[in-house]
């Protein structure tokens, strides 16, 4: 059950009716071992009810997302920034 | 108002089939009409909902495979045994069927025709597919960059997209394509049935120094293999991208 996860890229649809950009072309730093990659690298779980990102290189969680009926729940412990590509 | 066009949230749109087209007995092309489609960049993908008549709703993502510049949106679905959305796409879905999309999304995973780095493409099953958006960008922008394709199928049944590919080869200047076949070849072909390894990365692929952009999309593990194998060879990380679509595929 090495291969459940998919890529980062994954993220973009739900993430995109949140944010005005493609936030998986951010890069974000791991709260827990400060490893930098873009959110369209990290390792999705998408088997559950939410999306569960996790770092490359420690595996811990960088961010969950979860959409319901008539909200969403994002939780961005596990990052400790976001750099994101802003247009001029 | 220039940056009002960039910026936007996504929301839900209705697409309604227009063309279903079967390309293996588990795969198959269908075409939407997409109302104010706002095009798309050759590698990103779409969610698709579907909307039982309980209310209930199931999303997947798929790969976009038609060129930005044609009429309708293309995506070229795999069925998955067990699926939630691929059996409806690859065997139910007719013209004038609805459904929702979500998309474009996902710029990491994409070809710009304005890049002039060769380019090489490897594709597990129905990886091909956003590879086969950015063949087909490229013949439509007549680029000239060069493009490697390396795609591994099971059998001669289950490539996609195997006709077009062989016109392509033959007249899409600066195109060359390697089918892997796992488990059995067609008749004719000279390379024993076998994975992607190494030694064929390195006979159809880009030597390090030409400084490549890799595309590899297929199976978690698929992708895992080749990415690995393409860094080991010397290609940097940054350049070997990714996309990854699961145990068995989106």
């Amino acid at each position: 059950m090495t291969d459940t996860w998919v890529d980062g890229n994954d993220l973009a649809g739900t993430l995109g009716e949140i944010f005005t950009m493609d936030v998986t072309m951010a890069q974000g730093a791991c709260a827990s071992c400060g490893t930098v990659s873009m959110l369209a690298e990290v390792r999705v779980y998408d088997r559950a009810p939410g999306l569960v990102a996790r770092c490359l290189n420690c595996e811990d969680v960088v961010l969950r997302v979860v959409r319901g009926p008539d909200r969403a729940w994002l939780d961005l412990t596990g990052l400790r920034y976001l750099q994101l590509p802003m247009p001029d | 108002m220039a940056r009002a066009a960039v910026l936007g949230r996504l929301t839900w749109r209705v697409a309604t089939v227009a063309v279903a087209t079967r390309e293996s007995p588990t795969a198959r092309t269908v075409a939407f009409d997409v109302p104010d489609w706002p095009g798309h960049l050759p590698g990103q993908h779409v969610d698709v909902r579907l909307t039982a008549a309980d209310g209930y709703t199931t999303e997947r993502s798929y790969s976009i495979g038609s060129a930005p510049t044609n009429g309708r949106l293309e995506l070229t679905v795999q069925r998955i045994v067990d699926g939630e959305v691929s059996p409806y796409l690859v065997d139910v879905a007719e013209p004038g069927d609805q459904c929702e999309l979500r998309g474009p999304v996902g710029g990491y995973f994409t070809w710009d025709p304005a890049d002039r780095e060769p380019v090489l493409l490897v594709a597990g099953g129905s990886g091909v597919v956003p590879l086969m958006s950015m063949i087909r960008t490229r013949a439509g922008a007549g680029s000239r960059t060069p493009f490697r394709l390396i795609y591994s199928t099971r059998t001669p049944e289950t490539l996609i997209y195997g006709d077009e590919l062989r016109r392509r080869h033959r007249d899409d200047h600066g195109l060359d394509v390697t089918v892997a076949y796992t488990r059995e070849r067609p008749p004719g072909s000279t390379r024993p049935p076998g994975r992607v390894d190494a030694a064929l990365l390195n006979e159809a692929g880009w030597p390090v120094e030409f400084g490549p952009t890799c595309y590899v999309c297929g199976p978690t593990g698929f992708v895992e293999a080749v990415a690995n194998q393409l860094v080991d060879a010397g290609h940097a990380p940054r350049r070997v991208k990714t996309e990854r679509f699961g145990p068995t595929g989106g």
